[in-house]
């Protein structure tokens, strides 16, 4: 700040400099204030609006005929809405643990001092730069049963090895979870990889003292110590399941049938494709319960540990 | 019988030798110290000890077993590290009594150990908080009580105090004494403070680069060190080194201080006491040596009533005059060097005076200017 720009309240000279001190007090404000409007609008009011939507009979278009929340009964009744609410539960639960063993397995693994390790760690971070668009056309691609894996092995000689969960609709919701996996555990394993860093090796030492070998090492003494950092990873990975549309749309397109539906594409489907806005608007509105069940708690818990730390 | 028995151990990484051809051996019950500055190797060989770094090439033996290339479970051996490593998941109990469970001692046994370890170091309040719950000095104690618990043949301390601050490191420095004096244990210790070397220790060992330059008594390293580095290492403030020329006098050896300064002057000169072996000195006669004299090797000469201190007289010119409370700390221009002279605290000295002291011959050493080893 310039020096002498002095405060308002100091009389005399100090009043006729108070114009600049004002602009310079409200300027940030005035810069912000769009940016903020424009924020408030297109998401919170945005949001409020579908909430609207979603207790009206909005069918193509817009329309405000309030029904209370007959919406939502139809949504329960509805079996697609119940596939797509079950592939979340199995997709997300699947999911989360997998990247998480796999994750902390990559980061222990990745701790033990071996060479290279930089570039390794490069190579598993790797899928997180990518657009799960482009995960989604990768995989399709290699579990295509033509095209991809079964295709090869079957080049090799085993003409009866069969691959072909993308095209069966019981098991098509694994394929989701495979891609999904291979692109997020790097980052998981960085984040372990970072609370490993954190332990101090003469925890390590004064355990092989004590008489433990190193697997009881890690599950009696460095993961417990993890326990934040599995709690942030478990956050992010359940609100990257929940949001989850671009992989399924690159993927499995929500299908064979609506069989590998998730409440994102259901929403996307009713809303924008089926003419069925206010029950597009109701499974949205239960989407964003369902964040807010997860991400509540966690900014809790967070903004308590910070007054106490 | 020996506890424990290092013979010839080296130890490198990559291309540096960290540890050299390092041999010693402890009794059953003795208390010795690594001492040295950091980066000497101490930890390496503490590491060594425990087996958590194999050596390159020597044995180590523990109780007359052979256990180089045990693992560190196997030896019989508990440590206390600098950090202390608590197990931050576990309460101050679990940590004690971790090591125990791993090695399959009854639940009912474990549980008596812990009581009885936290009742030896007044922890037993604590049991129930987790290491990010306590001081640092309450940390200490039960990084104590988780080697205690285990009742090793050998404690192995990493430099355990020097995370205290002072008045803590001084109150469990003497507790440390007070536990090894009741229990008896073996102890190996690693310090770079030389005053918890002395205070502790049955024996010393002063290493440096990766070698133990001197192993000995308390009071053999300090009044009797082999060189130069030792004979600075130990004592605050440190020995005051001064180069001299050994001259030949009438019926003896004389020391002549050197002064650049003032080459024409009158030189002063410290007779070497004629009762001290003067063999070694033979040799050198002309030769510039160095004179190594401790602080308190010095005495106002007026305080001559209270002491029976019989020494050479010299007169200086006091340039800071540092009183420490307990005694003066007097630094004063002897030939070439600036010395420091530890006088009595009701001295009246004040900067710029000149001060009449005497000089006690027969606790000084000699050291060869070049090698910087001891010549007498
Ligand atoms: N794992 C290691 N790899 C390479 N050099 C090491 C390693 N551990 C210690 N050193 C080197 O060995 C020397 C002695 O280290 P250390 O035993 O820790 O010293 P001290 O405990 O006496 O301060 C240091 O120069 C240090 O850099
Ligand atoms: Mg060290």
């Amino acid at each position: 700040m310039s020096p002498h720009v002095s405060s308002p309240r100091v009389g005399g000279k100090g009043r006729r400099r108070s114009l600049a001190g004002q602009v310079e007090r409200f300027l940030p404000r005035l810069v912000v204030a769009p940016s903020l409007a424009v924020a408030l609008f297109f998401v919170y009011g945005y949001m409020l609006w579908t909430f609207v939507l979603s207790l009206t009979d909005s069918r193509m278009l817009p329309q405000y005929d309030f029904v209370g929340f007959a919406q939502y009964a139809r949504l329960f009744a509805n079996e697609r809405w119940n596939v797509a609410a079950t592939n979340l539960v199995v997709f997300g639960g699947l999911f989360i643990v997998s990247c998480l063993v796999i994750g902390l397995l990559l980061a222990i693994f990745l701790d033990q001092r071996i060479r290279q390790e930089g570039a390794l760690r490069t190579i598993y971070l790797y899928p997180m730069a990518l657009s799960l668009i482009v995960t989604g056309v990768v995989w399709r691609w290699l579990l295509n049963p033509g095209l991809g894996i079964q295709a090869l092995v079957r080049s090799w000689g085993f003409e009866d090895f069969t691959f072909n969960w993308l095209v069966d609709s019981d098991m098509a919701i694994y394929t989701l979870v495979i891609a999904a996996v291979w692109q997020a555990s790097g980052f998981v394993m960085a984040l372990f990889l970072a609370g490993l860093r954190g332990i101090d090796d003469s925890l390590f030492q004064a355990a092989a003292l004590d008489g433990a070998s190193l697997p009881r090492i890690y599950l009696r003494i460095v993961l417990p110590s993890l326990r934040p950092v599995v709690f942030s990873a478990v956050m992010i990975l359940a609100h990257i399941a929940i949001k989850s549309f671009d992989l399924v749309m690159a993927l499995t397109g929500g299908g064979p049938g609506y069989a590998t539906d998730l409440p994102a594409t259901f929403m996307y489907a009713h809303t924008f494709t089926r003419g069925q806005i206010g029950l597009g608007s109701a499974s949205a509105i239960m989407m964003l319960c369902g964040v807010l069940a997860i991400l509540v708690p966690y900014l809790y818990s967070e903004l308590r540990g910070q007054r106490n730390g | 019988m020996s506890a424990l028995n290092i013979r010839h151990v080296d130890k490198t990484f990559g291309s540096t030798q960290v540890l050299k051809d390092i041999s010693l051996s402890i009794d059953s019950g003795e208390f010795l110290i690594l001492v040295g500055p950091s980066g000497c190797g101490k930890s390496t060989l503490m590491n060594a000890i425990a087996g958590l770094e194999p050596v390159t090439s020597g044995e180590i033996q523990i109780g007359g077993e052979d256990v180089t290339w045990h693992t560190p479970a196997e030896r019989d051996i508990a440590m206390v590290f600098q950090s202390y490593a608590l197990y931050p998941s576990m309460n101050v109990r679990q940590n004690i009594a971790f090591g125990l469970e791993m090695r399959k001692m009854p639940k009912a046994q474990r549980e008596e150990a812990v009581a009885r370890v936290a009742e030896l170091l007044q922890i037993t309040p604590l049991l129930d908080r987790k290491p990010s719950q306590l001081s640092g000095g309450q940390r200490q104690r039960v990084a104590m009580g988780r080697a205690l618990a285990r009742e090793p043949q050998i404690y192995l301390f990493d430099e355990p105090l020097s995370n205290l601050d002072a008045k803590l490191r001084v109150e469990m420095r003497t507790e440390i004494k007070k536990l090894h004096q009741r229990l008896g244990t073996t102890i190996v210790y690693v310090t770079h403070d030389q005053i918890e070397a002395m205070t502790l220790a049955d024996r010393i060992a002063v290493m440096r680069d990766g070698e133990i330059l001197q192993l000995g008594t308390p009071d053999e390293v300090y009044n009797d060190p082999v060189d130069m580095f030792v004979a600075g290492f130990m004592g605050s403030p440190s020995m005051n080194f001064i180069p001299v020329t050994l001259v030949s006098g009438g019926d003896g050896y004389v020391l002549r201080v050197l002064d650049g300064d003032d080459p024409t002057g009158a030189p002063l000169e410290l007779p070497w006491p004629a009762e001290r072996d003067a063999q070694a000195l033979q040799a050198r006669v002309g030769e510039r040596l160095i004179l190594g004299l401790r602080p308190e090797h010095f005495v106002e000469d007026e305080t001559r009533m209270e002491t029976s201190f019989d020494g050479t007289r010299l007169e200086v010119m006091a340039t800071v005059v540092e009183p420490t409370g307990a005694d003066i700390l007097l630094q004063a221009t002897l030939g070439e060097t600036e010395a420091t002279m530890r006088l009595g605290p009701k001295s009246r000295v004040a900067a710029g005076e000149r001060v009449a002291l005497r000089v006690d011959m027969s606790r000084a050493v000699l050291f060869e200017a070049t090698s910087q080893r001891r010549v007498a």
